[in-house]
This record gives structure tokens, C-alpha cells and sequence, in this order.
């Protein structure tokens, strides 16, 4: 029922043809994903639609992005979502400083024809591709993989025009006409949840939550991105991260966070974890000074006991 | 596939989850590619095509429990028996629905008709009459309310600030390439976001009825995203959604199925305390105007609505609470959570009346006075 059996629509790498398999390539790449997650992706790519990603800050959100790209050997083409950004900024821009250069060009040497001044003026060749033209003008075996990172921080505008996008894969300039994608960009949108992203933007996406990592696959993350950790450090640093997902922080540390604490304290050989150097090291885990204090008051010599992780 | 789709639609819609056709042909294909006789592949099959919002999850996850027990997945039409029942509105928020033909047939009606507005605008919520509710919602259609102006990232064309070469060059095309008159632009302003949190519990029943229904007139009045609405009792209630109805009966039908805590007694610091962790501190409350409605009766702990109404009003623009019972001649702050509260808010208004609301949108749009 898919559009193409051929496979012509869907971006599966080679060798792909199920979820599992997804998982394990995600896997050989340094990225553990959750079943939902896998099957999430694999039905993206399948079904050539754009994935939403939320999730609390640090799971892992933008990282889906970059392993894709990856895995389907094919460039990664972000564009980072901030107030105020319009279709100057991520669409195409005109290069006004070459343009001018051009008409003053073409009065020195007597062009007296100025239609064709103007045409030329409003040609490709004066035109700055921003990443989502860049996105739709690629072209290769295996379409880019476009990142449309906190959607969240966008406004109404943008997210109308991002609808249209996402739906046609094509965008009309004005002055040049309309480019289409040879295949549509696998597209990853991911959002914070600063403020609700418009329903319409997300039936055109498949969705997935991503939440904190169970205990066991936090340790293997671990211990797959900072392989100089030990084992026995990993199972501290996860179950300690742990329990500070549970003690009502303003920020609990996501998995960046632990990845972060783990890097610093093999940067000070830490092999086992013990109240003096969780207290050194407390900032590069907890980033609000009363969530600091919190931890403190809880207690610091409890975050290091029960090495076993004894909750999961 | 088809079949079974639209069957667990069936089973969602029943549970409360909206899922429209278009959703339900896209998990139909997404079980085609997946093995549609393992129950994880078509559990997510669906939690990806069908669900969008994190809060959503709990009702699939027992919506899917229901239809995968009738034996859906793989089986042609099972037919789930099970129907949620949705909760009944609670007369204490809403007039029954009969309030309108009541107050048309009935002689009531016609005195109020001509019954002065200025008497309605000053008479206490409190002691209205079903009639003068109707009458209310008609003054509160012409009441605005819109947060003071802040400026945004977007640019505007403007007579003078930024240059603008997009289109200075444009111009400079009908000048034959001398940019003659040069374009200029600047930074759009327009309003804050205004978020309202409205205390429903016990203690706020003669009021939370009325001012429901200005948060509703406020909701379904504003243009999108600029406006946000909560309910305070024993827990927080996002109820945006549930007001943006245009009927306002429906909309506050709707909005007190979602709170299912009113009436009740409050925890006024931790509801506000998840406000913050949920919503203000991503982004909500931040540069917003934040108004309160509540009396600051706090069944929990004192000191953990100080330190919340400190982080709310470290994040938001400003800080305005409203206690209907300021109105009260010789008032004080005597309730423990008001005067926990206080210290951390810009305005204290009363919100008592239609005046005072009135009031509070001049408040909430008023300039500043001291910048954060």
C-alpha cells in the first residue's frame, strides 16, 4: 500500500527492510534507540514522511538527525529555529551586494537593454540557497537528510510555511518559479515543548516522545560514547542520574547531561564515584544552582550508594 | 488493515483522542510495513501515526489495551464493546443548559433586560443571578484583553531604521539601478503572551464561575498562541484547548470535563509549581504577563508557593494577582498564601465585578513601568 514498492519513495539504507534492523544499524552507529523510536524512524523512512521528535532537553532528540545522516551516507542539512526566522533566512536569500555589482556592471559596458539587466538580476546565479532550498535542490542517490531543529522556537508564520513544505516539498520563488525535490528530504523536526506546535504541523509528521532512558540502556549508552569509562563507573554515573530524575529538579539531567558528567570524570580519572568528586563535578550535571542545592540537601553520599543501580 | 484502523478509531474517539481519517489511513500503512500480528508493532504503529502530544499517551495507551483485547490488530472488525464515559459538567462552574430558554420565557428576564449595565458592571459575582450570568457573557464579548506590547525579532517596512536592501533594490529597478530612495525596516512590536491561572477550588466557587467566563471570552477572543489558560485545584489543567471553543457553553462544558478537580480543596504552591517546571520555565511565562485568580487559600506548604511565585516572577514580564476578596471593606492579606505570595507580585487587583476586570485588562495591557 505504500506509494512505491519499488522503493523509489522511501529512504531505507541497503539492507534495511524491517524495524529491528534499523535498530541494530542505529546500534553499529553509536545510538541506542528504544523500540518506539526505531519503529518510528524505520516508518519515517518507509512511508517518506517527516518525523516530530519531542522529549525533554538532552535524550537525544537532534542526534536521530546526525546518526541518519550516517547511516544513509548522505549530508545532513540543518536549520536551527529561533524567533523571528522567515523564509529570508531559511529558504533562499538574493545576493543584493552582487546584484547591485551586476547593474553597475552592465551600465559601464553600455547595457542599455535593462529587461534583460533584470532578468538576469532575479537569475540563480544571484540566488543564496538557505538550508531548506538547499534541502529540496539536492541531489544524489539517497535524498539529505534535513534537521528542522525546535520547531518550538519558531512563530505561527514560519509554521504555516513549514507546513507547506513539508506537504509539497516544493517551494515557488517568485521570480525564478517553482523547485521541487527530486525525493523528498528525510525530515526530522524536533521540538522542546517551549509552546504547543500547531496540530496541523504535526498530523503531517509522524510522532514520537522520546523519554529518559530505562537504567540498563542508559548504562550502555555510557559505555558506547565514553569508552573509557569503566563499567563500574557507568552503572554510578546512570544510577545517580537516575535518582536525580527523581528528585524533582527544575532541570533533571537528560542523557547529554550524563554523557557530560561521565566525560568529566574520566577527565579527572575518576574509577569510582565518591561524595568529593560528585561535589567537584556536580556542575556539568545539574545546571540550576537550587537544583545543585536540592542534591546537596538530599544528600550527595546517597547519589553515589547502591552501585548495582538498584531502581530502574 | 483498513477495517481494523478505523475500528481502533473508533475505540479512540470513544476514549477522548481526536484521530481523523487522514491519521488512521497513515497507521493503516504503517501496519502494512509492519508485522501486524505482534502487538509492540502495531502499538506503535499507532503511537506514532495517531498520537501528537505527550498527554495523549495515557488515553492510547488504555485505548489500545481495549482494542487489543477485543483482538484487533490482525482480526478483521473486532468490535470493542467498552465505552469511557465522559465526565459530567459541574453545576457549580456552569448554568444548566437551560439557563437560555429559562431567562427568555421568564419574567426575570425582561427586568433585567433594562436593568441598568452600570449597576451589573459593579454588582459582586458573587451574589448573580443565572440571568445576569447570560447578561455577563454580553459584556465580556466587548472586553479585550491583550498583553502590553514587547518587541518582536521580526522586521517590519518601516520609514526609517534598519536598511531594508531587499527593497532598496527593488526600487532601484525603476530607477535604472540607482537606489535613489533607500528602503528601510524595524523590528515589528506586538503583544506579550498573557497566561491566566485560575483558582477553582472550594474556597473560589462564588467567582470561579464568572471568571471562567472571562477566560473563556479572553481565550476565544485572542488571536492564536497570545493567550493561555489553567485551572488551579488540587492539580493544573491546561484547559487553552477546551476555551477556544466560540460557544461559550460548550467551551466551558468542555473545560470542566478536563478539570476534574473543581471545587475541590487546593494545593495552590504545587499547582503553580507545575505550571513552572511544565510550562513557564520552557518558555511560557517567559517575557509574559502572568495573572493569577485566586484567594490564597493553600492547603500545602506556605513556603513552596513563595519560592514559586519567585520563579514565576523571574521569568514573566509581569506578575498580576487577582483576589476577589480584596473588595472586601478593611481587607487584608491575612490567608497564609496570599501573604506568602504577595512580595512577588507587580499588581494586585480584586476581580470581583465586571469593573474590575475591566481593570485587569487595562493592567495586563498597560506599559511598563518597570523593566525586567
Amino acid at each position: 500500500m505504500s506509494e512505491a514498492p519499488n522503493g523509489r519513495r522511501g529512504a531505507l539504507p541497503p539492507g534495511v527492510s524491517h524495524s529491528r534492523d534499523l535498530g541494530e544499524r542505529l546500534r553499529e552507529e553509536d545510538y541506542l534507540a528504544e523500540e518506539g523510536l526505531a519503529t518510528a524512524i524505520f516508518l519515517a523512512l518507509k512511508l517518506g514522511r517527516p518525523l516530530f521528535l519531542e522529549g525533554e532537553a538532552g535524550v537525544g532528540k537532534t542526534e536521530v538527525a546526525k546518526v541518519l545522516s550516517r547511516i544513509l551516507e548522505t549530508p545532513l542539512i540543518r536549520l536551527q529555529c529561533y524567533e523571528g526566522i522567515d523564509v529570508y533566512q531559511a529558504v533562499y536569500e538574493w545576493d543584493y551586494a552582487r546584484q547591485l555589482l551586476h547593474i553597475r556592471a552592465a551600465e559601464a559596458f553600455g547595457g542599455e537593454d535593462r529587461e534583460r539587466v533584470e532578468r538576469d538580476l532575479y537569475s540563480r546565479e544571484f540566488l543564496v540557497s538557505r538550508p531548506l532550498l538547499q534541502a529540496l535542490e539536492h541531489h544524489g542517490l539517497m535524498p539529505p537528510v534535513l534537521l528542522i531543529d525546535e520547531v518550538d522556537r519558531s512563530d505561527d508564520e514560519f509554521e504555516a510555511f513549514l507546513l507547506e513544505i513539508l506537504s509539497d516539498f516544493a517551494v515557488t520563488i517568485p521570480e525564478l518559479g517553482t523547485v521541487k525535490a527530486e525525493r523528498p528530504p528525510v525530515a526530522i523536526l524536533t521540538s522542546n515543548r517551549t509552546r504547543e506546535v500547531h496540530d496541523a504541523l504535526k498530523r503531517r509528521c509522524l510522532y514520537h516522545y522520546i523519554e529518559h532512558p530505562s537504567f540498563e540502556r542508559e548504562v550502555e549508552i555510557v559505555r558506547l560514547r565514553v569508552p573509557d569509562a569503566e563499567e563500574g563507573l557507568a552503572r554510578q554515573v546512570a544510577a545517580a542520574t537516575e535518582k536525580m530524575r527523581a528528585m524533582d529538579l527544575y532541570k533533571p539531567p537528560g542523557v547529554a547531561e550524563t554523557l557530560d558528567w561521565t566525560e568529566a570524570l574520566v577527565a579527572l580519572g575518576t574509577r569510582e564515584l565518591d561524595e568529593r568528586v560528585v561535589e567537584a563535578t556536580l556542575g556539568s550535571v545539574l545546571k540550576y544552582r537550587e537544583d545543585q542545592q536540592r542534591a546537596a540537601n538530599a544528600g550527595l553520599a546517597g547519589l553515589v550508594g547502591g552501585v548495582g543501580g538498584s531502581a530502574s | 488493515m483498513l477495517d481494523a484502523a478505523v475500528a481502533f478509531g473508533r475505540v479512540l474517539r470513544g476514549a477522548g483522542l481526536r484521530a481523523g481519517t487522514d491519521r488512521l489511513v497513515e497507521f493503516a500503512r504503517a501496519m502494512d510495513e509492519l508485522d501486524a500480528s505482534r502487538r509492540d508493532d502495531v502499538y506503535w504503529a499507532g503511537r506514532v501515526t495517531l498520537v501528537s502530544r505527550p498527554e495523549d499517551l495515557e488515553v492510547y495507551d488504555r485505548a489500545f489495551e481495549l482494542f487489543w483485547e477485543a483482538g484487533g490488530g490482525a482480526k478483521p472488525r473486532p468490535r470493542p464493546k467498552i465505552r469511557f464515559s465522559v465526565p459530567q459538567p459541574d453545576n457549580s462552574v456552569m448554568p444548566p443548559k437551560k439557563t437560555v430558554e429559562e431567562s427568555e420565557s421568564g419574567e426575570d428576564a425582561v427586568k433585567l433586560r433594562y436593568s441598568p449595565v452600570e449597576i451589573l458592571r459593579r454588582k459582586d459575582f458573587a451574589l448573580y443571578s443565572q440571568e445576569e450570568f447570560a447578561e455577563l457573557q454580553r459584556l465580556l464579548a466587548d472586553l479585550r484583553l491583550s498583553g502590553a506590547l514587547r518587541r518582536s525579532r521580526r522586521l517590519e517596512p518601516a520609514a526609517r531604521g534598519r536598511h531594508d536592501p531587499r527593497r532598496t533594490l527593488r526600487g532601484a529597478m525603476q530607477t535604472g539601478g540607482e537606489a535613489v530612495r533607500h528602503r528601510f525596516r524595524r523590528t515589528r512590536v506586538q503583544p506579550r503572551r498573557v497566561v491566566l491561572l485560575c483558582d477553582v477550588s472550594g474556597s473560589m466557587a462564588p467567582y470561579s464561575r464568572a471568571l471562567l467566563r472571562f477566560m473563556h471570552a479572553s481565550v476565544a477572543g485572542s488571536p492564536s498562541a497570545r493567550l493561555e489558560a489553567f485551572s488551579i485545584g488540587t492539580r493544573l489543567t491546561r484547559i487553552t484547548r477546551e476555551l477556544a471553543t466560540r460557544d461559550p457553553d460548550r467551551a466551558l462544558r468542555q473545560a470542566s470535563g478536563a478539570v476534574k478537580d473543581i471545587s475541590g480543596g487546593t494545593r495552590l504552591g504545587d499547582a503553580i509549581k507545575e505550571f513552572v517546571d511544565r510550562w513557564g520555565q520552557r518558555g511560557m511565562a517567559r517575557g509574559a504577563v502572568v495573572v493569577v485568580f485566586s484567594d490564597g487559600w493553600d492547603r500545602g506548604d506556605v513556603d513552596v508557593l513563595a519560592e514559586q511565585m519567585q520563579r514565576i516572577s523571574r521569568l514573566a514580564y509581569r506578575v498580576i494577582w487577582v483576589n476577589p476578596l480584596k473588595s472586601a471593606p478593611g481587607y487584608k492579606p491575612l490567608a497564609a498564601g496570599m501573604a506568602a505570595a504577595l512580595p512577588h507580585v507587580d499588581v494586585f487587583l480584586s476581580g470581583h465585578n465586571f469593573e474590575s476586570l475591566e481593570e485587569l485588562a487595562r493592567a495586563v495591557a498597560a506599559a511598563t513601568q518597570r523593566d525586567r
